[in-house]
């Protein structure tokens, strides 16, 4: 019984054996399996993937208009002080009451970790990952970026519309 | 005339011997034969033996799901040759208290191992440097002088690195010389021959590892392991074993010596493979299917060399296939491996070979 015991081991060997070479083998037949990207020659079609994270951006609308409503949350949060929040004060026409608005926010990605805390804690959802990752510039001043685009305004979504979405 | 120089190298080489002969007294040509050949055998190593390191890399990277060297020339295939120009300029780093004439005579010892196998080789029909009417043999006793080298490269260093790496080497070598032998002898007992001329010869109506049923194919498969393991190759690179041992035996070598080194991993790995296919696959036979004649002929049309090649290639590339799919052995697992189970099976193996040898029960 030994013999066949000692058989048995180096068929069912072989066999595992022939299993990690058929995945090994499998890679080696399928080069669209291969992750690898040429850079600079598919520069124009490179797609990063979703959770790339290539710089913090602030997404604006058709509209000119943000999320952002300068309450600093990032600014306090940012590890390194990457985030400089400047506000102004503006009186509402509707209700004539004075309120906080965005006047810069300021992102130097010279010092950024890409940590995502600013992104994460953001109360309202103004921030976001951008997908641009050739940060190369011959001067550091470019790096210190302003977030809203000039001339932006904060964008006021009618509370009921949010509760009909959720009906739906 | 040329086109019948690819089928059959024969005459150019009788040309070539005759014209010297005609030209200068007997000692002289016969000098000039062996630069020639000498010659010839230095390009092709340093072709193939670059060209093999590019291909190892391409072939892992493409089992690795990445794209391997690619910029230097077209798809990398200049890349080892800048690889080589690199490591000519470098430094040659003296060892302290090593013992220098070893140190620096090992390289040597490892490259001329290999370099004396080469000799053995039929490439074609009529492209053989030596035919030895013992030919197996003498490639079996030259192969395994290369551990000298490895022992002597790891003594040497005065580092403990090398020594581990030398010693597992040595113990490695040693116990897989047997099974490489005993599996080569199961061939020797079907074709009847150790001139490899002849063994290639008896491979005219089919290739042994087809005519010698089972054990013809268990004495290959054991000869592709035992093989792996005597050219230091993973997943048997204990003597090398970069994770543990940094480098193993080439730990303190830097430059050319390291170079040297290198080459002669790949070239061993060619002349196991080119073994694996003379003994095994017909060698520069073309494939031939009997009574299939117009396929037959078809086959012939192709040149043995680009037969020989394609074998080689085609074992060359099992080779690296393994080494990139499985891990390293531990040392006690590498000589369980061996004594427990390649070996017995092989003196099984060949007793079935003899009999059936004996009964004329192949093709």
């Amino acid at each position: 019984m030994e013999i066949i015991n000692y058989i048995k081991d180096i068929l069912k060997a072989l066999r595992s054996l022939w299993k990690g070479m058929m995945v090994t083998g499998y890679y080696f037949v399928h080069p669209k399996e291969i992750v690898t990207q040429r850079y600079p020659e598919n520069r124009k079609k490179l797609e990063m993937f979703d959770r790339f994270k290539g710089e913090v951006t602030m997404p604006h609308d058709e509209n000119n208009t943000h999320l952002c409503t300068g309450c600093g949350i990032c600014e306090t949060n940012c590890p390194n002080g990457s985030i400089e929040i400047i506000t102004r004060k503006e009186i509402n026409p509707e209700t004539g009451k004075a309120e906080r608005v965005i006047d810069k926010h300021i992102y130097h990605l010279s010092m950024c970790t890409f940590c995502e805390l600013c992104i994460k804690t953001c109360p309202s959802n103004a921030l976001a990952w951008g997908q641009s990752f050739e940060h190369a510039v011959f001067d550091r001043h470019k790096l210190t970026k302003v977030l809203n685009q000039p001339g932006s305004k904060l964008r006021k979504e009618p509370k009921e519309k949010k509760v009909t979405e959720e009906k739906n | 005339m040329l086109t019948s120089i690819i089928y059959d190298f024969s005459p150019l080489t009788h040309r070539i011997d005759q014209f010297l002969s005609e030209t200068f007294s007997p000692g002289w040509a016969v000098t000039m034969e062996l630069v020639i050949v000498g010659l010839v055998f230095l390009l092709f190593y340093a072709v193939v033996g670059l060209f093999l390191v590019l291909a190892e890399r391409r072939v892992c990277a493409f089992i690795q799901n990445r794209l391997g060297p690619n910029r230097v020339g077209p798809e990398g295939l200049l890349q080892t040759i800048a690889d080589l120009l690199k490591l000519l300029f470098k430094e040659l780093i003296p060892i302290k208290r090593a013992d220098k004439f070893l140190y620096n005579l090992a390289p040597f010892i490892v490259i001329i191992a290999s370099f004396m196998a080469i000799a053995a080789i039929p490439f074609a029909k009529g492209l053989h440097a030596i035919d030895f009417n013992i030919g197996i043999f003498y490639v079996i006793a030259v192969s395994s002088l290369g551990v000298v080298g490895i022992l002597l490269a790891g003594w040497s260093s005065n580092s403990k690195y090398s020594l581990i790496g030398a010693m597992r080497s040595g113990a490695q070598i040693i116990s897989y010389e047997l099974s490489v032998a005993l599996s080569l002898l199961a061939i020797v007992v079907l074709s009847g021959s150790m001139q490899l001329s002849e063994v290639i010869a008896s491979q005219e109506s089919g290739w042994w590892i087809w005519r010698g049923h089972l054990p013809a194919f268990i004495a290959f498969l054991v000869y592709l392991i035992a093989s792996t393991a005597e050219i230091n190759r993973g997943p048997f690179d204990l003597a090398e074993a970069e994770s543990e041992l940094t480098a193993g035996f080439h730990t303190e070598y830097s430059g050319i010596k390291f170079a040297f080194f290198f080459l002669a991993e790949y070239m061993n790995m060619f002349i196991v493979a080119s073994f694996a296919t003379t003994m095994f696959l017909g060698g520069w036979l073309p494939f031939h299917i009997d009574g299939w004649y117009a396929f037959n002929h078809m086959m012939d049309f192709i040149p043995p060399v680009v037969w020989y090649l394609g074998k080689t290639a085609f074992i060359i590339y099992l080779i690296m296939w393994f080494k990139w799919t499985f891990p390293r052995l531990r040392i006690d697992q590498l000589l369980t491996l061996e004594w427990k189970y390649l070996l017995p099976i092989n003196l099984v193996n060949i007793l079935i070979v003899a009999f059936i040898s004996w009964k004329n029960w192949h093709f």
